[in-house]
């Protein structure tokens, strides 16, 4: 499926947004590693969707706004983003810190928002389950413990050139910006998940090293019209190790909550 | 010149078989490792150093702050510094210095440092520095916020001390409706400030500025890389029309001065190589969390082919001049040398370093004290008075 890749300035900061396929809007809010491909799963999404994936502010080829402190400036930063795209009635769908700044968005309005599709996404604690820490990990820990199948970790794509590197740097000081301390939550937003008014799905991988699976079932009791699925055999990001799964999970969910 | 004597107080007891099962000394470490009863003689062990510098004819004795760690046991460095305050007469003493962006509050460092050096009237130095990267793990300070956090607190404690209270500081990181320091500092307008660093020409840039002219420090590098900083200082101030005195230049710097070389060598091998493979060991991301350099620095860091991690000996750092050894002789020549070529002004020799026990400490510290101090200063008052005739 083609995509194309436009650069849009939204409230004075520029992003890049690569767009593809025909249907409803499905807004896709990536996670640590930013959006630098046209990723498998978003070719099959694209078949039945009309798939927009932006490159967050501070992260790869999207500038880096002065405003940026928090996960809640990006939540507001894509409800302009919905309003300067004209869309409506846009399918939600974000991973680990996307999922994160899906939830917040969700939290301030649902008004165009017609469904919520979070992946092992940050955003709240549930004391005495840690999390992993990736500001510890080495690169090589780091594809370790975001994938189940050590097979797929160790054929991921290590950073190829200088302006490769810059990027993987880029996003993590912009990841660190927004998840350092606290680390990957934000403690008042538990106390507003009750205000997502639409159809939630929550994925989660068995085996999440990262953002641990018990989490499913806290972001779950804590948004009112929610259902939680667990992938099996599964790390962190089942939109690329299990993207097949993934899809139909998704697809399946969107069309009954249509 | 002027002769400091630094104490990092790093915990000498701790198990050096630790690094089989934990891959540093820092932060994840657990303090199951530490006694405190050992650690109790260590701290009076530590401070009588340091007062015996005092006696020694040393300019100033140096302190600083790490957390969580077996490298270095000062926490919260104002605790020793005020321990010294009372116990030494004659003798400087810098706090080298305080992390400013780990800091929630910070008044409590303009109110900290303001009491020591009231209590020593006026024999106080305080140090600024962003903490290496390891205490943004340890602090959960937002290493993406070093820089912003470190401007700020340092223009609120300099306000603090030289603008009549009570003010409001309106910024982003600290907001106060009134800042009103008791007591205000003893010097006036406030006290020297010295600016540790390990080459950050962001750092050299800031601390060379004519607002500032801050003593700028560099700890622990290669000397070569040492003559570059101190030049890159000078050309700095030269571009803002003003020339650098020494009293602006400083170099921290281990040293082990013995009898002879031999004995010198034989004696300090085990305990350099200790602090530079046992106590200083940590992986790369905790000693550079994101946002602790440039982005362009980390570039730098992560295409040059990293010595973290690897084994140093006492033939490595020597060579380097990141360690300087020897019999007096040998130790004279090669300061003189190095200080005629850089033109630093203050000399801050770190002389207990690693397991070092306490004999040896005492014994190079009267040996540097009798054999190299004064011959620096005679020598080198008389090179700056040939200079000037």
């Amino acid at each position: 499926m083609a995509h194309e890749e436009t650069f849009e300035t939204v409230a004075g900061c520029k992003i890049r947004i690569m767009r593809g396929g025909k249907g409803e809007p499905l807004l896709f809010l990536h996670g640590a590693s930013g959006a630098g491909r046209w990723l498998p799963f978003m070719d099959m999404l694209a078949q039945r969707y009309d798939v927009i994936v932006p490159e967050h502010p501070g992260f790869g080829a999207s500038d880096t706004p002065e405003w940026l402190d928090t996960v809640g400036d990006l939540a507001y930063f894509y409800l302009d983003v919905i309003d300067h795209l004209g869309l409506d009635r846009v399918h939600l769908v974000g991973t680990s810190i996307g999922g994160w700044i899906a939830a917040e968005l969700a939290t301030r309005s649902c008004e165009k928002i017609r469904s919520l599709t979070l992946v092992a996404p940050a955003g709240i604690t549930v004391p005495g389950v840690r999390k992993g820490d990736m500001f510890m990990w080495s690169p090589e820990e780091l594809a370790q413990n975001l994938f189940h199948n050590q097979e797929i970790a160790k054929a991921m794509p290590q950073p190829a050139s200088e302006e490769e590197l810059l990027v993987v740097l880029k996003n993590r000081l912009m990841t660190a910006k927004l998840g350092w301390s606290p680390r990957f939550h934000n403690p008042h937003l538990k106390k507003w998940l009750h205000r997502i008014a639409v159809p939630t799905l929550i994925l989660w991988g068995d085996d999440d090293k990262l953002i641990p699976t018990a989490y499913g079932p806290a972001y779950r009791d804590l948004i009112p019209a929610s259902s939680l699925e667990i992938i099996p055999e599964c790390g962190h990001l089942p939109h690329v190790e299990k993207a097949q799964e993934f899809t139909s999970k998704v697809v399946g969910f969107l069309q009954g909550a249509a | 010149m002027k002769f400091y004597l630094m104490h990092l107080m790093p915990y000498a007891d701790l198990d050096l078989d630790y690094d089989k099962t934990h891959n540093s000394a820092w932060i994840t470490l657990p303090n199951s490792y530490y006694d405190p009863k050992k650690g109790a003689k260590l701290y009076n062990r530590y401070l009588d150093e340091l007062e015996y510098a005092d006696q020694l004819g040393f300019d100033g004795v140096c302190v600083n702050e790490h957390h969580q760690n077996a490298y270095g046991l000062m926490p919260q460095p104002g605790v020793m510094a005020g321990a010294l305050a009372r116990r030494t007469k004659k003798v400087k003493i810098a706090i080298l210095g305080r992390a400013l962006p780990l800091l929630n509050n910070p008044v409590t460092v303009a109110e900290e440092f303001a009491m020591v050096d009231n209590i020593t009237e006026g024999r106080f130095i305080a140090g600024f520095v962003r903490g290496i990267g390891a205490e943004y793990h340890a602090w959960s300070s937002n290493p993406a916020d070093s820089h912003d956090r470190f401007h700020e607190a340092h223009d609120l404690i300099i306000r603090a001390w030289t603008e009549t209270g009570p003010f409001a500081f309106e910024g982003k990181h600290y907001q106060f409706e009134y800042v009103n320091l008791w007591p205000r500092p003893y010097q006036t307008p406030r006290p020297p400030i010295w600016i540790p660093s390990q080459g950050s020409s962001e750092t050299i840039e800031w601390a060379s500025h004519p607002d500032r002219r801050y003593t700028y420090l560099q700890t622990f590098t290669p000397v070569a890389m040492l003559a570059k900083y101190m030049q890159m200082y000078k050309d700095m101030a030269a571009e803002h029309g003003y020339e650098a005195t020494e009293d602006q230049l400083g170099w921290s710097v281990p040293l082990y001065v013995a009898e002879t070389d031999e004995i010198a060598r034989r004696e300090a091998a085990p305990h350099i190589e200790n602090f530079l493979n046992k106590f200083l060991r940590m992986p790369k991301e905790m000693l550079l969390p994101p946002g602790y350099l440039s982005l362009k620095s980390m570039l730098g860091v992560m295409k040059a082919k990293s010595s973290i991690g690897t084994k140093q000996t006492i033939d490595d750092v020597i060579d380097k001049g990141m360690f300087i050894c020897g019999s007096p002789e040998t130790v004279r020549q090669r300061l003189a040398q190095y200080q005629s070529e850089i033109g630093f002004g203050h000399l801050l020799t770190l002389l207990q370093f690693g397991t070092l026990p306490a004999e040896l400490t005492r014994k190079n510290m009267e040996l540097y004290a009798t054999e190299v101090m004064p011959w620096l200063r005679e020598n080198r008052a008389g090179a700056v008075r040939a200079a000037a005739e």
